[in-house]
């Protein structure tokens, strides 16, 4: 059951652009990704917008639809009234290079700037034991697909582009804390430097970012709300610095 | 030349899947200065989707299991087409790469002793899929990403520069391999951003490219799968072995159109799925047994290796069997809880959820057959992964060819992509240490920049999208799952005819991020590479693995000791035929002799092997 359905696509560069109406056929079960393609093959050739697998697992098509970032590959035409209009948009946090493609290179200095995970020195390859319910708290932050819709809708950044250079973001606050609760690293501190150097305290638990994560990783749930209470103890109770003192490591809990 | 842009590496890695990026830390661990190129951001290469699990017989689930094992399992998968060396190293190197993840943090599942879980799979003789739910491949690809960055982090420190030995260029499109005096002298290409080009100067190229599955209609492989690295390699003057072996994933998603060949991962008959409207499910007693109890009971019908269990489902739907939609249904509602659904195979119940409103805790997914991973690729020297005949290229993961014969387990890929994408890491590093730099000429960097500037300089040519989509249909009708000589010699004609008019393809609008640019550039890899599997495919009177010939529907021991070997001659593609090398005697001697008389003739068996 094909219908004609339509849509308004942002073109433009990183110095001029606005909004184009298109109308353009769309079928039983597809998504936003699929209508544009349809509309870059029959109508606007070099219409830029990225993807990779459409299945969810890239985490490549971010954009945002009617206002809201989302994977265009996950949102169901079905999901929009029939006579509702469907409007797209680059991300707005990250600066356009051409039409619904972002520069998202922020993203990845940021990662630079995570400390790696350290290898216990005396543990050999195959000798890890660890339990899965262990191994499952950092798994939860290791499914992110680097989407990068958390960076995105963050207000932190998202109106604030003098904060970018001291807030590492949702993204990377969920790193860290995957670092933190690996069995197995043993890097000290991270959540102190997290409030120190990665901007953690300017977090102000809005929650957005949890909201558009399309993993539905919790990411203020399980990984900020539980930093920023240790930072809070570890900063001013006495005992907790003396324990990380002489514990190998710090856990969360 | 005016002001391109210009780098000079020791090594240029193509590609930044698994292969691509395990190799590009080998050879910065030798010391040597490596550049990463992929078209994708990083992190986002094919190997992300990967699912299932990567095979390793690390023996943590079942502990019969050893690289005797695994080494039988994947012969025995590849129909003993495989090239036996790179099976060796693949099945005896794999645990250890495994664990070598571990090291730079990876968190894979665990078992109740708090080992690396390992799961079911296709034609593995016991558990041995090393796993994270089913998005092992993220793992994998993350972990290796998060290594480079560790490794960018201590020259950092070292050199005041987090890029001084190693630097990702992302979305960056490798046009050609340049080589001068019959050497590798580097690459050329285009940013797809911009469209600037790039020249890298190199005594070294690995190509890690990946697959070719855009070149069909219905495939569970991304936009990137053009068979790149396959043309680029053969455009060098390197060689392709087996192109005609493609394998068809028996269960891609059918329903809706537009999902239409999205993967349903295998795991899903590991954990349990039932394939109904199957001929083989007729014994669920036993097969349910069998996922408790494993050394007592026959393995079930799902769990044949993928050719077998495609070909089952396209004659089940050719007879009338089909459902709605041309698939058949796959239930794991049956034998699993809800919660346990959710919990093993948490991103197939999403997709399902999402993409076809399906809730598979409590219906069955409608599947079908999907063009998901070419065995055929680069010839190259199993221990060091060197492209035969070109002095400095270098080929690893799916781009390479000979690993996996004519059929490739599932799981073997990934961990085909660590053992190789390292030992690919160290040849070209030995190679680059010794190899004499010769500068690329002006008059080749001309020659890479006008191909580029072509597509621009014509109008009202022909349309790539449109080129593409007929391609497509070809491979899909004629070169497709079950094939037939009359039909692979009409292939062969219209493909030529499309590369013909692919000659004349413009583009409109500027270079700025134009996909109807890029896309020019894949049609003319994906249109070699189809050459090269219809031309292989017409001359094997055989059905092997992923390749079905309906006028020769069995398997002939005489063709098994046949490789085709694909080169290019600047304007076609030719396909010869070469021996297989012989396997050894102890490798002989691992297999019982009338499970062998399935495979080689009588001469081979009367010598048990060779030496
Ligand atoms: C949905 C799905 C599920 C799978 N599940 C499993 C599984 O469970 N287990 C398993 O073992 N295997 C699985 N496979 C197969 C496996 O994932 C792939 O074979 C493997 O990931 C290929 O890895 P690679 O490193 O060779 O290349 P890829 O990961 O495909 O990467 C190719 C890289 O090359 C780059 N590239 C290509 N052309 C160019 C160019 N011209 N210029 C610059 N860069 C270029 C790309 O940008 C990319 O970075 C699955 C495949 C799919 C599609």
């Amino acid at each position: 059951m094909a219908r004609n359905l339509n849509m308004r696509i942002w073109r433009g560069n990183a110095t001029d652009g606005g909004l184009e109406n298109v109308v353009v056929e769309a079928n039983e079960g597809e998504v936003v990704l699929d209508v544009i393609h349809r509309v870059q093959a029959t109508q606007m050739g070099d219409l830029a917008v990225r993807w990779n697998c459409k299945a969810g697992k890239c985490g490549s098509c971010s954009m945002e639809i009617n206002g809201r970032p989302r994977l265009a590959c996950m949102t169901q035409i079905s999901s929009f009234a029939e006579e509702e209009t469907i409007t797209v948009t680059p991300l707005r946090a990250f600066p356009v290079i051409k039409d619904l493609v972002t520069d998202v290179s922020f993203n990845y200095r940021k990662a630079m700037e995570v400390p790696a995970y350290a290898h216990p020195t005396n543990l050999a390859p195959g000798e890890a034991r660890m339990e899965q319910v262990d191994v499952e708290r950092s798994q939860e932050f290791r499914k992110c697909i680097e989407c990068f819709l958390c960076q995105d809708t963050c207000h932190v950044i998202r109106d604030h582009e003098e904060n970018k250079k001291s807030f590492a973001g949702p993204r990377f606050f969920i790193r860290i804390a995957e670092l933190d609760m690996h069995p197995l690293d043993t890097l000290r501190n991270r959540k102190q430097t997290a409030q120190t150097e990665h901007g953690l305290g300017m977090c102000n638990i809005t929650k957005c970012c949890s909201e558009v994560c399309p993993e539905h990783i919790r990411i203020t749930d399980n990984a900020i709300i539980p930093m920023k209470e240790r930072v809070v103890d570890v900063k001013y109770d006495p005992l907790a610095w003396l324990g990380s003192k002489i514990f190998k490591r710090e856990g969360i809990v | 030349m005016t002001s391109i842009e210009r780098h000079e590496y020791d090594v240029i890695v193509i590609g930044a899947g698994g292969a691509g990026l395990r190799a590009a830390v080998e050879a910065r661990e030798a010391n040597l200065r490596v550049a990463i190129i992929c078209k994708s951001l990083f992190g986002k290469a094919h190997t992300v989707m990967a699912e299932g699990g990567a095979a390793a017989s690390m023996g943590n689930v079942n502990e019969k299991d050893n690289w005797q094992v695994h080494f039988r399992d994947t012969m025995r998968g590849g129909k003993f087409l495989n090239h036996y060396r790179m099976a060796e190293l693949h099945a005896k190197e794999s645990p250890d790469r495994i664990w070598e993840l571990e090291t730079w943090g990876a968190l894979f599942d665990r078992t109740k002793e708090g080992k690396i879980s390992q799961r079911n799979f296709g034609g593995h003789e016991y558990p041995r899929l090393a796993h994270v739910g089913d998005r092992t491949g993220l793992e994998l690809i993350r972990t290796m990403q998060q290594k480079i960055v560790a490794l960018q982090q201590e020259d950092g420190k070292k050199f005041g520069s987090m890029e001084a030995n190693i630097k990702v260029f992302a979305e960056l499109t490798v046009t050609e391999i340049l080589k001068e005096q019959g050497q590798i002298a580097g690459v050329y290409g285009y940013w797809r951003e911009s469209g600037a080009e790039v020249l890298f100067e190199a005594p070294t190229v690995i190509i890690a490219t990946g697959g070719v599955g855009k070149t069909f209609k219905i495939t569970s492989n991304s936009w990137e799968g053009t068979g790149d690295g396959h043309a680029l390699a053969l455009k060098a003057g390197a060689n392709l072995v087996d192109m005609e072996f493609l394998q068809f994933h028996p269960t891609g998603m059918v329903w809706p159109p537009s999902v239409r060949g999205i993967l349903v991962t295998e795991s899903v008959r590991g954990e349990g799925g039932v394939l109904t409207n199957d001929k083989y499910a007729d014994n669920e007693a036993e097969a349910d047994r069998w996922y408790l109890d494993q050394d007592n009971n026959r393995r079930p019908p799902e769990l044949l290796p993928r050719d077998e269990v495609a070909r089952a489902i396209n004659s089940e739907v050719k007879a009338g069997r089909g459902t709605e939609h041309g698939g058949v249904f796959l239930d794991v509602s049956k034998r699993l809880s809800a919660e346990v659904i959710k919990k093993r195979l948490p991103s197939m119940w999403h997709q399902f959820f999402e993409l076809a409103g399906v809730d598979i805790t409590k219906e069955a997914m409608e599947v079908g057959p999907t063009c998901h991973y070419v065995m055929g690729g680069v010839e190259v020297e199993p221990d060091t992964a060197a492209a035969v005949g070109v002095p400095g290229l270098f080929a690893a993961g799916e781009v390479a060819g000979g690993m996996h014969g004519s059929n490739r387990l599932g799981g073997n890929s990934l961990s085909d992509l660590l053992v190789f994408g390292r030992r690919a890491g160290i040849g070209a590093s030995e190679y680059a240490k010794k190899a004499n730099r010769i500068p690329v000429r002006e008059s080749s960097i001309k020659a890479a920049s006008e191909r580029i500037e072509a597509p621009f300089s014509r109008v009202g040519g022909e349309n790539s999208y449109s080129l593409h989509a007929e391609l497509q249909e070809i491979t899909h009708n004629l070169v497709g799952i079950v094939r037939t000589g009359a039909e692979l010699k009409e292939a062969i004609e219209r493909i030529a005819e499309i590369r013909k008019r692919s000659a004349n393809v413009s583009v409109s609008g500027g270079r700025h991020f134009n996909p109807g640019f890029h896309l020019a550039f894949d049609l003319d890899n994906m249109l070699l590479v189809a050459e090269s599997t219809a031309k292989s495919a017409i001359l094997r009177e055989e059905s092997r693995g992923g390749h079905t010939r309906d006028d020769f529907p069995g398997m002939n021991s005489k063709w098994r000791q046949i490789n085709h070997i694909s080169s290019f001659d600047g304007s076609k593609v030719n396909v010869r035929a070469q021996a297989l090398p012989a396997i050894p005697k102890e490798l002989y001697d691992l297999f019982d002799v009338h499970e062998l008389e399935k495979y080689l003739t009588a001469d081979e068996i009367a010598k048990g092997g060779s030496k």
